[in-house]
């Protein structure tokens, strides 16, 4: 179906080839999961895919890609767009038209079709992605999950070959990334579609492959088995970093594999004292939140709530999209709209302060962090961080080198990793030195070893005595940091306690470790630690 | 095509075609221009009034429609306070005097204040409502049509110009949600800095924003097959242009002519049927070229050409009246009296009214039952970009789903 043959890449400007030589086919029916570091290139080589690189990028291409016979030099993307369908990160930003309906005849318009056959796979698709009933919703209104099924819909109604996801799952809650998962699966057991995805949280989509294509740091791209790849891949899910480490053959690409094979370590592990739970602290709580009440006209999104943060403690809050926890985090950090409750930090609530004096109690950094930077270089933004936090010049550059080494000066923001652009803000919040810091889904977009990497952050600022939430739908990010758990819904705290209780009983939060082990063990390193 | 249809489905719910709607309200507003008799015009007001009340649906568009009514009060007033300040004089019967502000020499011909007559308080009156009258009914157009639909029913040859506008109106509610978004995350900066200086902490990352996903849209419509195979030679293009233009042209000239009652009749109605002559031979040569096809496109059947035919009768109606009878229709302002009404151009409004009746009702916006809920919810939840209220239909149809996945 598709054929990379020998491909190579430069962005304009850069020496070093962002593809090296790659070959690949894609064949019918099958499901590549396209996986790498962040910038290891996976967006680029979805992109040459259909010729979106580098007709729309610009940059300079080597080798030939073929769709269907055709190679991407001879015509521009538009003319494969019956071939191959393209979803990109964020789908609201790919929609055209306003609603459902129009969404998914848009595609099927620009090629020409006739209407009644318009209509006819108009109503398929609906019914495909269970999606019938938001057939008249502006896309706007609708959650992420339903978005993301809309965008794939709007590709498929033009029946291509071959389908092309970046990161579907990366913004949705774990329920609505298995509706999504599950659908795509569907098509390709159904429809014979073939789909290429891109993830980072391999975890959810690596039982489904057929294929895994490995994006190396240098441009090299190798593919295989899944099986056969993770075996050497730097980057894998628990299951298989558990599989590796217990010396499993073959090795498990899901829980159910999994169970199977760990008998032998499940009775292992009983003769061994189980992970020593983190003590939940019992000092002085740094910030006592009571009844708090955050509404947006009729909607209550926070329900009379009650908080406390214990000092050295990180608090993971989970839940679906929408449940009310940014407006929580909003709510305590004094910035966001309170309706009733009160918030006590020090003595003072931080809703009756400057901004500048609330953010010295309480730091948030929110979902796109991004937000928070507006200068040209990384040095520029930690001056005005010294400056907003009234601090000894060099206070935001000295954290910024200890949450990330290496960050250079002159580059500008935006050139930045996910890792290290998220590292930024947090140093620009810390250098406040708020003994309260919130942080709003913060492993967006970061892949495993980033995510590692964070993980120790956030662990070293908790037991530098600062209290820390940290909102997410990553429950495997959740186990590894998180003394304490709390899973909101509706707008109340639906369950609160130690991780252990929260996650390892939960069938829908439970980490993949819990899921074979018990829900004694949350993560790969306390079984290594435990067999020591 | 489908005149055919029996009659049993013509008044099930739907969507009439938007230009019905504007061909109506175009038709009422043109009677309106025609006529400064006050009972007539307040008829035509709540005709269509009546009209929007019976016909149009929740959407957002539609609730705008008070907005016309209050400024076509404000119009009314205006003209009356305009005409009380700037000598209201003329007449006989001198209702009030004001103290007269003395103005120099070189502004005579203007007086403020003064005596105040009530013929000329009523001539400001009538032409106020005459003005306002208008406005309401293209509020009315406006409320009762889809815009984004009106848009998509464009010729053809106009498509890419309509996409380019529904994505501009699109990314006005984006910009000001980024800027609530960024604005907000300013203050967890603690930087309140006012003027220039906050200016630019806004509006970079705005227009950071607004551009990644202006590209991102961008490459979603390429690879969509957005402007395919569209080729055309230099010379097709130069001579839809020229038809085009001079279409458009000979339109608004033959407007002009038909609204003004004092320009040369030749102006009127040839021009205007010259300019839509030429604008069409434009839009088929420029369709002929394209290859796109259009989903449920809104059809004209019997409801729709029934209200676009209502409109234009009101106003060709009017016009034939004006000439027989000019009195009813433009009350006199030398004598005082009260304005008569005449049967004849009210039975006329009142053809405007089949619309209410004759016309099947708008589908109800939502298809779903229990699905407005969670759109609401979604909407206002969640302070941060991502806002999103997750109503996965059904979990254990696709937990199914993902144990069919793969049994390795």
């Amino acid at each position: 179906m598709i054929r990379l043959e020998d491909v190579s890449f430069w962005y304009d400007g850069q020496s070093r080839p962002t593809l090296d030589r790659v070959n690949l086919s894609i064949d019918e029916g099958e499901l590549a999961v396209l996986v790498g570091r962040t910038g290891a290139g996976k967006s680029t080589l979805l992109g040459t895919l259909n010729g979106l690189v580098p007709h729309f990028t610009g940059g300079h291409l080597e080798g030939k890609v073929f769709v269907a016979g055709t190679t991407t030099q001879e015509r521009p993307p538009r003319e494969f767009a019956h071939l191959i369908g393209v979803v990109g990160q964020d789908p609201l930003a790919g929609f055209v038209t306003d609603t459902v309906e129009e969404e998914l005849a848009y595609g099927m318009e620009q090629l020409g079709l006739r209407p009644d056959v318009m209509r006819r796979r108009v109503e398929e698709t609906l019914d495909l992605l269970g999606i019938a009933e938001l057939r008249r919703r502006p896309l706007r209104t609708l959650s992420g999950g339903q978005q993301q099924r809309v965008a794939i819909g709007s590709v498929l109604t033009t029946h291509p070959q071959v389908l092309v996801l970046d990161e579907p799952t990366s913004a949705l809650d774990p329920t609505a990334a298995e509706d999504v998962l599950a659908t795509l699966s569907r098509l390709v057991h159904d429809l014979g579609t073939a789909v290429v995805i891109a993830e980072h949280r391999m975890e959810r989509v690596i039982p489904f492959a057929d294929t895994l294509i490995y994006v190396d740091s240098d441009g090299r791209v190798h593919s295989d088995t899944p099986e056969r790849l993770l075996r050497t891949v730097p980057i894998a899910p628990p299951i298989v970093e558990l599989g590796r480490l217990a010396q499993w053959e073959p090795l498990p690409l899901s829980v159910r594999d999994a169970r199977r094979q760990a008998g032998p370590l499940r009775e292992q592990l009983e003769l061994v004292q189980p992970p020593p739970r983190r003590s939940v602290s019992a000092d002085e709580p740094l910030l006592h939140a009571e009844n708090v009440v955050v509404r947006y006209g009729p909607k209550v999104a926070v329900r009379g709530v009650d908080l406390e943060l214990r000092p050295g403690q990180v608090l993971a809050m989970m839940g679906r999209n929408g449940s009310g926890k940014s407006s929580l985090l909003w709510a305590i950090q004094g910035s966001g709209p309170r309706q009733a409750g009160a918030v006590e930090v020090d003595g003072k609530d931080p809703h009756e302060l400057s901004s500048a004096d609330a953010r010295r109690l309480v730091g948030l950094v929110p979902q796109t962090a991004s937000d928070l930077l507006y200068l040209e270089t990384v040095d520029a933004e930690c001056r005005a961080g010294d400056a907003e936090s009234k601090t000894d010049v060099g206070t935001c550059r000295r954290l910024l080198d200890s949450l990330a080494p290496g960050v250079e000066g002159a580059q500008h923001p935006r050139d930045l990793s996910e890792g290290q652009r998220l590292s930024l803000v947090l140093a620009v919040q810390l250098a406040a030195a708020p003994p309260v810091l919130l942080l709003d889904e913060p492993t967006r977009g970061l892949d495993y070893t980033a995510k590692t990497a964070f993980a120790d952050v956030v662990r070293r600022l908790a037991d530098e005595g600062r209290s820390v939430v940290v909102a997410t739908h990553d429950v495997e990010f959740v186990a590894t940091v998180a003394d304490r758990a709390l899973v909101m819904a509706e707008g109340d705290i639906v369950s609160d306690g130690s991780t252990y209780d929260v996650l390892g009983g939960s069938p829908a939060f439970a980490p993949q470790v819990a899921k074979v082990l018990g829900g004694d063990w949350l993560t790969v390193r306390e079984v290594a630690d435990a067999l020591v | 095509m489908s005149t055919g249809r029996p009659w049993s489905t013509y008044f099930l719910p739907r969507d009439l075609h938007p230009g019905a709607w504007w061909l109506w309200a175009i038709g009422i507003a043109t009677a309106a221009s025609r006529t400064t008799n006050p009972w007539l015009l307040m008829s035509m007001l709540a005709v269509v009034c009546y009209v929007v009340v019976a016909r149009r649906t929740d959407a957002p568009w539609a609730m705008s429609f008070r907005l016309y009514l209050y400024l076509g009060a404000l119009i009314v007033v205006m003209r009356c306070v305009f005409r009380v300040i700037f000598g209201g004089g003329e007449g006989a019967t001198i209702l009030f005097t004001l103290p007269e502000i003395p103005l120099p020499a070189w502004a005579a011909g203007i007086r403020l204040f003064g005596a105040v007559s009530a013929e000329s308080l009523l001539g400001g009156f009538y032409d106020g409502l005459r003005l306002a009258t208008m406005v309401v009914c293209l509020g009315a157009a406006n409320a009762l049509a889809n815009p984004k639909r009106l848009l998509a029913s464009l010729p053809p040859a106009l498509y890419e110009v309509g996409t380019a506008v529904v994505v501009a109106l699109s990314v006005f509610p984006q910009l000001a949600e980024s800027t609530l978004r960024v604005n907000r995350a300013r203050r967890l900066r603690g930087n309140t800095a006012k003027g220039k200086r906050a200016l630019k902490t806004i509006i970079i990352p705005v227009l950071e924003d607004a551009l990644d996903r202006s590209l991102q849209l961008a490459a979603s419509m390429d690879s969509r097959g957005y402007g395919r195979a569209g080729d055309a030679t230099r010379g097709a293009r130069l001579s839809t242009g020229t038809l085009m233009v001079s279409g458009l042209v000979g339109l608004c000239v033959g407007i002009y002519g038909t609204l003004d009652g004092t320009t040369p009749r030749y102006l009127a109605g040839p021009m205007l049927a010259i300019g839509v002559g030429l604008a069409l031979a434009g839009f088929g040569l420029a369709g002929r070229r394209v290859t796109r096809t259009r989903y449920r496109p809104d059809r004209w059947r019997p409801a729709e050409i029934l209200t676009a035919a209502s409109g234009p009768f009101v106003a060709a109606a009017m016009l034939v009246s004006t000439a027989a009878d000019p009195a009813a229709l433009s009350p006199s302002l030398t004598t005082l009296a009260w304005p008569l009404l005449a049967w004849t151009p009210l039975a006329v409004v009142l053809v405007g009214l089949l619309p209410a009746c004759l016309t099947p009702r708008p589908e109800p916006p939502y298809a779903g039952f229990d699905d407005e809920s969670s759109g609401v919810e979604a909407n206002v939840d969640e302070p941060t970009g991502d806002a999103s209220a997750d109503g996965s239909p059904n979990p254990a149809r696709s937990r199914a789903f993902a144990l069919t996945g793969r049994s390795r």
